[in-house]
């Protein structure tokens, strides 16, 4: 295999376009922290987030930054630190529109779209205020029940990007994102992937029947650059912990727009220890 | 000598008299007090009942993504589930959107995650919100994440069993489609509940008193099921249940 050279951190964040339907896995499946900063400093516009299933720093901070027209998802939050507090404020502002949605309609509307299949029925929804507000969703009658039988049925979806965090990248660029299956499905689904690493792999991913389940090859992935602690401060499962003491500092800092305004200086656009 | 319960031990116990027997019982993200009822019901019947725990890396058994819950659920193969509500209505709806008028709403809440979907499949779905006020429990809530029951014509498996708070104990019958009071917690009062719920339920002529834990059960809170907890809620575990 040829032609695979590393990108940087950077080339990532120019290859989001402003507007695009950015997909981001859940912050504990592959946060690319390092490139949603990269993002912040490049000061993308009307991004268009869609994160499966929930959300959670990556979209506050985004949304906080004035990089975030809309977010489609199930929730958001900062999980024990509590409310996403950009998310919340832009939510009551309506200076973000927020399309809710349910974990399994986000799961299984990407699924229809790795499959390439047109829609996909669902159980349970109906009668909830989430249907009402979603022109997109439709109610038909099960074709194939003998009574009466109405079920939610949702287009499938093709995010323009997903932006991904993955553990490991060998010389082929084939990722290796392990249990994270949103990162995967995701990379599945969408029309191009970007992708920041944790190590360089010695030899091919693919030739390990070990690794070969938890791979991503590089067929869906656009660039990938290497980014040490990429996840960070959010955890980033079998390799580091999340950093409780910045989170906390976060959570309490959002609270004002001020204090945001102080956080990204410190952590984003200036000196700090980010990426 | 045995202390008695903290709040939260007492209400991990109030949560395990409601899942008690059954087979699979999962477990949502940031849920300490449901994780200590389930890990307590999977040890006192040596694994009959399975526990689940989302965010859980030893006591998870899901590993094919955060679809799988949902996948099994749909499947009917998790009996009984955990759900909370910013705002919770006498005929179960549960509201985890916001209050006001949808979209621009007054208060937003994280959203409603699993629940549009949950709600329907998992047979017996145990409302918990420690708080019990007219500010959570209203009239009738602002936007419905979920609703109580459906229509006949909905294809339906699941939906509210009871709701547990810091006062009492609900039961929710759902044929008649709203709650019934089922026992108050010790020291509370029956006009206390009264006042402080914003809706309509059924009081039965004698309520009992919802027990407190005896000292078998409080013993395994605070021994095997209190390290298994740390696992995935070491704060919790450290400074809300005893040791043992």
């Amino acid at each position: 295999m040829t032609g695979f050279s590393e990108a940087t951190v950077e080339e990532l964040a120019e290859r989001i376009g402003d507007g695009c339907l950015l997909a981001l896995p859940k912050p504990d499946a592959g946060a690319s922290m390092a490139v949603v900063r990269a993002l912040i400093r490049r000061r993308a516009k009307k991004l268009r987030l869609w994160c499966l299933p929930a959300a959670g720093l990556q979209a506050d901070l985004l949304i906080g930054a004035g990089c975030v027209a809309s977010i489609e998802c199930s929730g958001v939050s900062l999980g024990e630190f509590g409310a996403a507090p950009r998310f919340r404020r832009a939510a009551e502002n309506g200076t973000v529109r927020v399309v809710d949605s349910t974990c399994q309609a986000m799961y299984a509307a990407v699924q229809a779209g790795e499959k390439g299949m047109p829609f996909v029925g669902l159980r349970g929804i109906l009668g909830s205020d989430i249907l009402t507000h979603r022109d997109d969703w439709r109610v038909m009658q099960n074709p194939f029940a003998d009574g009466e039988d109405p079920v939610v049925v949702l287009p499938a979806v093709r995010p323009d990007i997903a932006l991904i965090h993955a553990r490991l990248c060998d010389s082929h660029g084939n990722l290796w994102v392990g249990n994270a299956r949103e990162a995967a499905v995701l990379a599945h689904a969408a029309h191009g992937s970007v992708a920041t690493f944790e190590e360089r792999y010695d030899g091919n991913l693919l030739d390990d029947e070990r690794m070969t389940a938890g791979t991503v090859a590089p067929i869906y992935v656009e660039a990938a650059a290497h980014a040490p602690r990429g996840a960070w401060p959010l955890a980033f499962p079998g390799a580091y912990r999340a950093d409780r003491e910045c989170l906390a500092g976060y959570a309490a800092a959002a609270a004002t727009e001020a204090g945001f305004a102080a956080w990204l200086d410190g952590h984003v656009s200036g000196v700090g220890r980010a990426a | 000598m045995t202390a008695p319960p903290t709040t939260d031990e007492f209400l991990a116990c109030v949560l395990a008299r409601a899942i008690e027997g059954l087979g699979n019982v999962a477990v949502g993200t940031s849920s300490p007090v449901a994780a200590t009822a389930a890990l307590l019901i999977e040890e006192e019947s040596q694994g009959r009942t399975r526990a689940s725990i989302l965010g859980s890396r030893r006591y998870n058994p899901f590993n094919d993504g955060g679809s799988e819950i949902h996948d099994r659920a749909a499947q009917g193969r998790i009996d009984a589930f955990f759900l909370g509500g910013g705002q919770i209505d006498g005929e179960g709806n549960i509201n985890l959107v916001g209050t006001g008028s949808y979209p621009a709403v007054n208060t937003r809440f994280p959203g409603g995650y699993g629940s549009a979907f949950l709600y329907f499949l998992i047979p017996r779905v145990i409302l918990f919100r420690e708080e019990h006020s007219r500010r959570v429990l209203v009239p009738k809530v602002d936007f419905v994440s979920a609703p109580g029951t459906s229509p006949p014509s909905v294809h339906r498996t699941g939906g509210p069993h009871a709701l547990v708070t810091k006062l009492c104990v609900m039961a929710f019958d759902r044929d008649a489609g709203r709650f019934r009071l089922q026992s108050l917690h010790p020291g509370v009062e029956l006009e206390e509940v009264k006042e402080a719920t914003g809706f309509d339920f059924e009081i039965p002529s004698e309520v009992p008193r919802t027990p407190p834990p005896g000292p078998a059960r409080l013993a395994l809170i605070r021994g095997v099921v209190r390290e298994r907890v740390a696992e995935t809620y070491p704060e919790f575990a450290a400074t809300r249940i005893a040791a043992g």
